[in-house]
């Protein structure tokens, strides 16, 4: 069973509903490690070598996190500017994150209609998500898409339901997979 | 009685009740009854240990009941009173008039003459405050709508004595001899001058309390001697006690007026826990002389007669209580609870009871039958309570769902005590009631509880070592205690005291130095704060600013040099016993601290010039 690590950014977990949902959603398991960045480090102090620490000890690194202005929150930022280092992570010698996967599970106040050509943002989620995709490439990781729950201003307690057991069936997925 | 018999005396009835009492707690009769069945005992009817001066003992043990009423008292915030009010004058009020009508109405029944049975449905309508309180609390039931109930009713009870005491010489035919209990001073006075002189009594008790105790108790404290502190809280109570005797009122009340008085000063919880082992051991007594003075002959005589009596005015109680417990709205289990509690007569009527003997009001058999039924309703109470417990309760309790109504009479429990409140718990505490945490503060220092007074804190004084002190400042309920004395050795007896009785508080510590911190963590503490590490690291930063280092750069410096001195305090914890290997790491560890902090400056290229940093090359 590959080992999970989520790593969750969020300034103010305790306002946003839907990702508490996420995390009430998230099946008990040994090989699920839950991190919350902004707990950890409220003075943006990263421990670098412990976060080195914790990627090579697991194969699916999910970032749990809400889209603030098109991009992540600024410690998630830090933190990939911090952790990914020159000759660890890439360039040369840097093959420790070498096909681990890369997943971000993401929120976002608009709607899926509003990420869109023609919607309100002009362009899809994905799209935003470009320069991650482009960090996961250059260190050699397996991209994948993004996990999105869309439109949270707006989802019902029903929603909520929804969108949590869709969740929870796509980590039990990711633990099924036979990946090493 | 001379010194030796004192001591036989003491020694009969500590003995007694030190192996009856945990053997009637054990079999969960509670103290109240053990107490009662070891004052039988030992009384003339079954041992005769103690003879006739059971009597006097009585009085004497009365006493108890006074430092009751004045913890009571000192328990009773005006604005608890203020919030109790409907149900204090409702409940407690119907219920003394309603009791007082059926009981004298079966009394006149039994051919009484209207007058005494008047008295008689006044005196039965008492309840006691000393059983039922001392019950409530044991079971933990003071906070719950019964408890709250029960309390207003005795309250009220409580205060309606002096009215009482009033009546009764107007219900007497007889003219009125000097009565064997109430030797007052003001006796000769006429009508008026007595109620004047009460009157000013109470009021000069008032202003006393308001505007002269605290003053002098601060001088006490300022001497720092705590016995001469002890000594002033039982010089209080007694003095009110002989100065209501003296003017005829009953010291029970006035006692409670005293502690009412002093309830919103900042000694409060200091005066609570120096009376608190008298007031238990006197109350004991109290109970113990009440058992011993019972007339087992008249009981066992006359079985039928008497439990004819008690069951009477116990099912006579308990149906009035429990009819205004539905119309106050009780929940069915509470309320069943409430009724039976309150359903014996108390301590007073044996006060009343003399006293009315006095005015000629009851024969003397009558009166006799009439004591026996009150200590035997007295002692069944906690039986009934018992009964009730194991039978109904528990099956009412599971069908009733919890109502939360008696949440606005909760009083207010804190959930962080604050022990010392100098420049470093000060600062704590603004900053904790500024996010709207609700702190209690004990201070030892009597000019700083006055001067914080002043600002508008919260403070009162005490010594937190003491662990009965934090208990009444409702430690039960803390989830966080701040340690934050000045001196270590009283904040390692906090510590110490604390951790042991109640492992589930959380302790925040604050230590001085570093061998400070050493001890704590010795102890088991897991936050340790050593008060001038933040300040100086951060005065540290500030310096790098000034130097001309970003101000980005000199935060990361803070928190790198901040990460590696926790992590080194936990490293040398380990190591602090072997002197020589602790210093030879503490120097190894600084040298890398320094090589780090270089690194992260961007001033690797110095390394080369640092002698220490060569040698380790």
């Amino acid at each position: 069973m590959p080992k999970i690590l989520i790593l969750l950014v969020h300034p103010v977990l305790e306002k946003s509903k839907a990702n508490q949902m996420l995390l009430d959603s998230l099946p008990l398991s040994e090989n699920i490690t839950l991190r919350d960045l902004y707990e950890e480090y409220p003075n943006f102090f990263i421990n670098v070598k412990a976060e080195q620490e914790l990627l090579s000890n697991h194969q699916i690194i999910i970032f749990q996190h809400p889209l603030y202005w098109y991009s992540c929150p600024p410690l998630m930022k830090l933190w990939i500017d911090m952790v990914l280092e020159d000759g660890w992570a890439y360039g040369p010698g840097g093959n420790k994150l070498l096909g681990k996967k890369w997943i971000q599970v993401i929120t976002t106040g608009g709607s899926k209609d509003a990420y869109s050509k023609g919607g309100f943002h002009g362009y899809s989620t994905e799209e935003f998500l470009l320069p991650f995709r482009r960090t996961a490439e250059l260190c050699g990781m397996d991209y994948l898409n993004p996990f999105l729950v869309q439109g949270t201003f707006q989802l019902n307690e029903e929603d909520l339901q929804k969108e949590s057991s869709r969740y929870s069936l796509f980590i039990n997925h990711l633990l099924g997979s036979n990946y090493e | 009685m001379n010194e030796l018999g004192f001591f036989v005396q003491a020694l009969i009835y500590l003995t007694s009740a030190i192996i009856i009492v945990p053997i009637a707690n054990r079999l969960g009769l509670g103290s109240v009854l053990g107490y009662l069945i070891a004052g039988i005992v030992i009384g003339p009817f079954v041992f005769g240990f103690v003879g006739t001066e059971g009597k006097d003992m009585l009085h004497f043990a009365e006493f108890g009941v006074v430092m009751m009423l004045f913890a009571i008292g000192l328990e009773l915030e005006l604005d608890l009173l203020w919030r109790l009010k409907f149900w204090l004058l409702g409940l407690g009020g119907l219920q003394i008039i309603l009791t007082t009508a059926i009981t004298a109405g079966f009394a006149f029944g039994f051919g009484f003459h209207w007058k005494p049975s008047l008295a008689l449905g006044l005196i039965l309508s008492l309840s006691s405050t000393a059983i039922v309180l001392q019950t409530l609390k044991e079971k933990g039931l003071m906070k719950s709508v019964s408890g709250q109930a029960a309390f207003s009713v005795l309250l009220f009870q409580d205060m309606a004595v002096i009215p009482i005491l009033a009546i009764f010489p107007m219900l007497s035919d007889a003219e009125v001899t000097t009565s064997s209990q109430g030797h007052s001073l003001i006796e000769h006075l006429p009508g008026y001058a007595k109620t004047l002189v009460v009157l000013s009594v109470v009021v000069g008790i008032i202003l006393v309390g308001r505007y002269l105790l605290s003053p002098f108790f601060r001088l006490l404290a300022k001497s720092g001697n705590r016995e001469i502190f002890t000594g002033a809280s039982l010089l209080l109570v007694i003095a009110i006690s002989v100065l209501m005797g003296a003017v005829g009122v009953s010291a029970a009340l006035g006692t409670f007026l005293g502690g009412v008085v002093l309830a919103s000063s900042e000694y409060r919880h200091e005066l609570e826990s120096n009376i608190e082992p008298f007031k238990g051991l006197l109350l004991g007594l109290f109970f113990l002389s009440v058992g011993a003075s019972m007339d087992i002959p008249v009981v066992i005589n006359s079985p039928s007669k008497i439990l004819g009596i008690v069951f009477g005015i116990i099912f006579i109680k308990a149906l009035v209580l429990f009819l205004l417990g539905l119309t106050f709205r009780l929940p069915l289990d509470q309320n069943l609870y409430f009724s039976l509690a309150l359903s014996q007569v108390g301590e007073f009527s044996f006060v009343l009871f003399g006293y009315s003997e006095g005015l000629g009001l009851f024969r003397e058999e009558s009166i006799i039958i009439l004591v026996a039924c009150v200590a035997v309703s007295m002692a069944i109470t906690p039986v009934l309570l018992l009964l009730y417990e194991k039978t109904f309760f528990g099956l009412l309790e599971s069908k009733i769902p919890k109502i939360h109504s008696d949440q606005n009479i909760h009083k207010q429990e804190n959930p962080v005590i604050i022990c010392g409140f100098g420049r470093f718990g000060n600062m704590l505490g603004r900053f904790l009631r500024s996010n709207g945490i609700a702190i209690t503060i004990l201070d030892f220092d009597a000019d700083r509880v006055e001067m914080l007074g002043r600002f508008g804190f919260k403070v009162y004084f005490g010594d937190p070592t003491r662990l009965e002190l934090l208990e009444s400042a409702g430690l039960e309920h803390v989830k966080v205690l701040v340690a934050a004395l000045d001196n270590p050795e009283k904040q390692t007896e906090l510590i110490r005291n604390v951790s042991q009785h109640y492992p589930q508080i959380k302790i925040v510590a604050r230590a001085g130095d570093r061998e400070d911190a050493y001890n704590l963590k010795e102890m088991g503490v897991t936050y340790i704060y050593r008060e001038t590490r933040e300040t100086a690291v951060q005065m540290g930063k500030d310096v790098l600013k000034i130097l001309g280092t970003r101000a980005h750069t000199a935060e990361k410096a803070k928190n790198l040099f901040l990460k590696h001195d926790d992590d080194t305090f936990h490293e040398l914890f380990a190591l602090r016993a072997d002197r020589v290997q602790y210093m030879s790491h503490a120097k190894q560890r600084n040298a890398e601290l320094e090589r780090l902090m270089f690194v992260d400056l961007g001033k690797e290229e110095e390394l080369g010039r640092d002698p220490w940093s060569e040698m380790e090359r």
